[in-house]
């Protein structure tokens, strides 16, 4: 399946849908537990991740912790 | 009205239609709160006292160190040792004496941030640990307050505005903070030095922005950068019916210190 990551195109081999937990593996996510997850839009619970599919179309955005200023 | 003096320094910003003489009294009545004098604050404190944003307020308890200088292009080699809020404050009134500067020589906590940000039309968030940055989203969100929010690391920077109970807020994203030193800080993971000038500047344009009423506020997405790729992307966000301050059901209605989030140098700060 095809899909928009971080403005990307991105491909999944070989399924028409994953759970969210999945695709952070699929996907190698660096710091994948720390991860925000952002879903068509909508910012996903991680409690959610297990029972969150993604599919063909979708637009997943992964946001990361940002914490220096100084 | 205005001195001839302050016709000949606001020029450029009086003759910009967007801004003029009304525009320029706005930002002389303005108010903006920068937390932090560091990377961030640095261009933030010397843009809005170039801009003549008329009353400032900087916080910070740390002082000037050889390797702020770097990066922290308010402090001098001579400043080194000195509070980090009195340098920025003297190079502050060099620039336009029209700007009158309140220091805070301490570090926000629950106990003080409602009385510090009480007073002000905007506040910046220049810090660099996350207790100080959520505690910021949760003092301004219940105060009602707008604000921008910083974060940089490395190469990489990111910068949202927040208008409480209009667009998301730091917490509709990231909801907690990480566990501490999950997440490496600028001086364990370093950070070029132009970095938080140009997030800084941006955080700047969005206080003069609010407060000349003009343009579109970075509300509602993150704006994320690359330096080393120079690619900028902006994340379209919507408010999270979840966030634990300003969702539906929200589990934090007082400012709480994230003690979680505190790292070691932090503990060693304080």
């Amino acid at each position: 399946m095809d899909l928009t990551v971080n403005g990307k195109p991105a491909t999944i081999d070989g399924k028409e849908a994953v759970n969210v937990t999945t695709l952070l593996v699929e996907l190698k996510v660096p710091q994948a537990e720390y991860v925000t997850v952002e879903l068509n839009g909508e910012i996903l619970l991680r409690g959610d991740f297990d029972t969150t599919q993604v599919r063909e179309g979708d637009g997943v955005e992964f946001l990361y912790f940002m914490g220096g200023g100084n | 009205m205005f001195s001839e003096e302050q016709i000949q320094r606001y020029s450029r910003h009086i003759i910009l239609k967007e801004v003029g003489g009304k525009g320029q009294k706005r930002l002389l009545d303005g108010k903006v709160l920068i937390i932090g004098a560091g990377g961030l604050g640095a261009p933030i404190a010397l843009y809005l006292a170039a801009a003549g944003v008329g009353t400032i307020g900087i916080a910070d308890a740390d002082e000037v160190d050889l390797s702020n200088l770097q990066r922290q292009v308010i402090h001098f080699t001579p400043d080194v040792g000195k509070l980090k809020v009195e340098s920025a404050r003297e190079k502050m009134v060099a620039i336009n004496p029209d700007v009158s500067v309140r220091t805070y020589a301490e570090w926000v906590s629950a106990a003080n941030i409602g009385a510090i940000i009480a007073d002000y039309d905007f506040v910046i968030d220049g810090t660099d640990n996350f207790a100080a940055k959520f505690l910021i989203n949760d003092a301004c969100v219940l105060a009602g307050k707008p604000y921008s929010h910083g974060g940089i690391l490395q190469f990489d920077g990111q910068t949202m505005t927040v208008v409480p109970g209009a667009s998301p807020c730091y917490r509709c994203i990231f909801p907690a903070p990480p566990p501490k030193d999950a997440i490496p800080s600028c001086s364990q993971a370093g950070v070029i030095g132009v970095l938080p000038g140009v997030i800084g500047t941006i955080q700047a344009t969005e206080a003069l922005k609010f407060l000349l009423k003009k343009g579109d506020l970075l509300t509602g997405r993150l704006l994320t950068y690359s330096a080393l790729r120079m690619k900028f992307r902006e994340v379209p966000l919507r408010r999270n019916a979840n966030c634990p301050v300003c969702g539906d059901n929200p589990t934090i209605t007082e400012a709480v210190d994230e003690l979680d989030a505190l790292n070691v140098c932090d503990l060693e700060r304080k």
